[in-house]
C-alpha cells in the first residue's frame, strides 16, 4: 500500500502552498480548499511539510 | 512548473512597501488588497485571491521558501483555531474602523494630520520623510498614512510567523482570508 495525500479541506486556507511544490502538479485549489488528484499522487509529503495549516496528512490509499 | 504572469504579483507586493517610503499617497494603492479578495469572493465564491494573485503571501514563500528564512515549523494549535482567527479579524477591523474614524476626524477639521505611521497597533514611527504636502486635503494623506500602518503592520506579523514557522503561516490567520473564507462559505452554503 502506497500513501497518499489527503487534505481536511474544513480547515484548508486555499493559500496554494502545496500546489507551488507538488513535482506531480496533483493539487489544484478550487473554490476555498485543496484538492489532490489521488491517481497523480505519488505521496512524497512535500505538500504536508509546506502546508502552514498543518491540514495535509499522508495516509495509505 | 510554468510560471504564469501572476506568479510575480509579489513584485507589485514589494514595489508597494517600498513606495510607502517614497511617497505615503502611494498607500491608497493597498485597498486593492483589500477590494478584489472581496470581489472575487462574492462574484466567483472561491479563494483564487489567496492562491494565485495574493503578492503578499507569494513574498512571504519567496523570502521563508526560496531564501529559507524560516524554520519550518508547525505553527501552534491555538493559531489554527477559529477563535484565534475570527478574533484576530475582530480585533484588526476593529483597529481599521478606528483609523477610519482617525481619518474622518482629520476631514472635518476636529484633528490635525499626524505625519506618523503605528506599527502593531503600538510604536508610533515619524514618517515625514514621505509626505510632500496635502493633496487636495490633509484627511487624503491621513488615511494614506493609517493604510500603510495596517499594510506593514500585517507584513511585520507575517515575517515574524514566517520565521518562527512556516513561510505562509500568516496565511492561516490573515484577516481577508478569514473573511473571504465566510464570504465564500456564505455563498455556496447552498450547493
Amino acid at each position: 500500500m502506497k500513501n497518499k495525500a489527503y487534505v481536511n479541506k474544513h480547515d484548508c486556507v486555499a493559500c496554494g502552498s502545496c500546489v507551488r511544490v507538488c513535482p506531480m502538479s496533483a493539487i489544484v485549489v478550487d473554490g476555498i480548499a485543496a484538492n489532490i488528484n489521488c491517481e497523480k499522487c505519488v505521496g512524497c509529503g512535500r505538500c504536508a511539510k509546506e502546508c502552514p495549516a498543518s491540514v495535509i496528512q499522508l495516509k495509505e490509499g | 512548473m510554468k510560471k504564469r504572469w501572476y506568479d510575480y504579483l509579489w513584485i507589485a507586493t514589494l514595489a508597494y512597501l517600498i513606495l510607502g517610503f517614497v511617497n505615503i499617497l502611494f498607500a491608497w494603492l493597498g485597498l486593492l488588497c483589500f477590494l478584489i479578495p472581496i470581489v472575487i469572493s462574492i462574484v466567483k465564491g472561491n479563494k483564487a485571491y489567496c492562491n494565485k494573485y495574493c503578492g503578499r503571501g507569494q513574498m512571504f514563500n519567496l523570502i521563508g521558501g526560496r531564501f529559507g528564512l524560516s524554520r519550518k515549523k508547525d505553527i501552534p494549535k491555538w493559531m489554527k483555531s477559529k477563535w484565534f482567527q475570527y478574533g484576530f479579524l475582530i480585533f484588526f477591523f476593529a483597529m481599521f474602523f478606528q483609523m477610519l474614524w482617525v481619518t474622518y476626524l482629520v476631514f472635518s477639521g476636529a484633528r490635525e494630520l499626524k505625519q506618523i505611521v503605528t506599527l502593531i497597533w503600538t510604536f508610533k514611527v515619524p514618517w515625514e520623510w514621505a509626505y510632500y504636502g496635502d493633496f487636495l486635503h490633509s484627511g487624503v494623506s491621513q488615511f494614506a498614512f493609517g493604510f500603510y500602518s495596517v499594510m506593514l503592520t500585517a507584513t511585520i506579523l507575517g515575517l515574524i510567523t514566517m520565521i518562527l514557522f512556516k513561510p505562509r503561516s500568516w496565511c492561516v490567520y490573515c484577516p481577508m482570508g478569514t473573511m473571504t473564507h465566510t464570504i465564500c462559505k456564505i455563498k455556496n452554503r447552498n450547493k
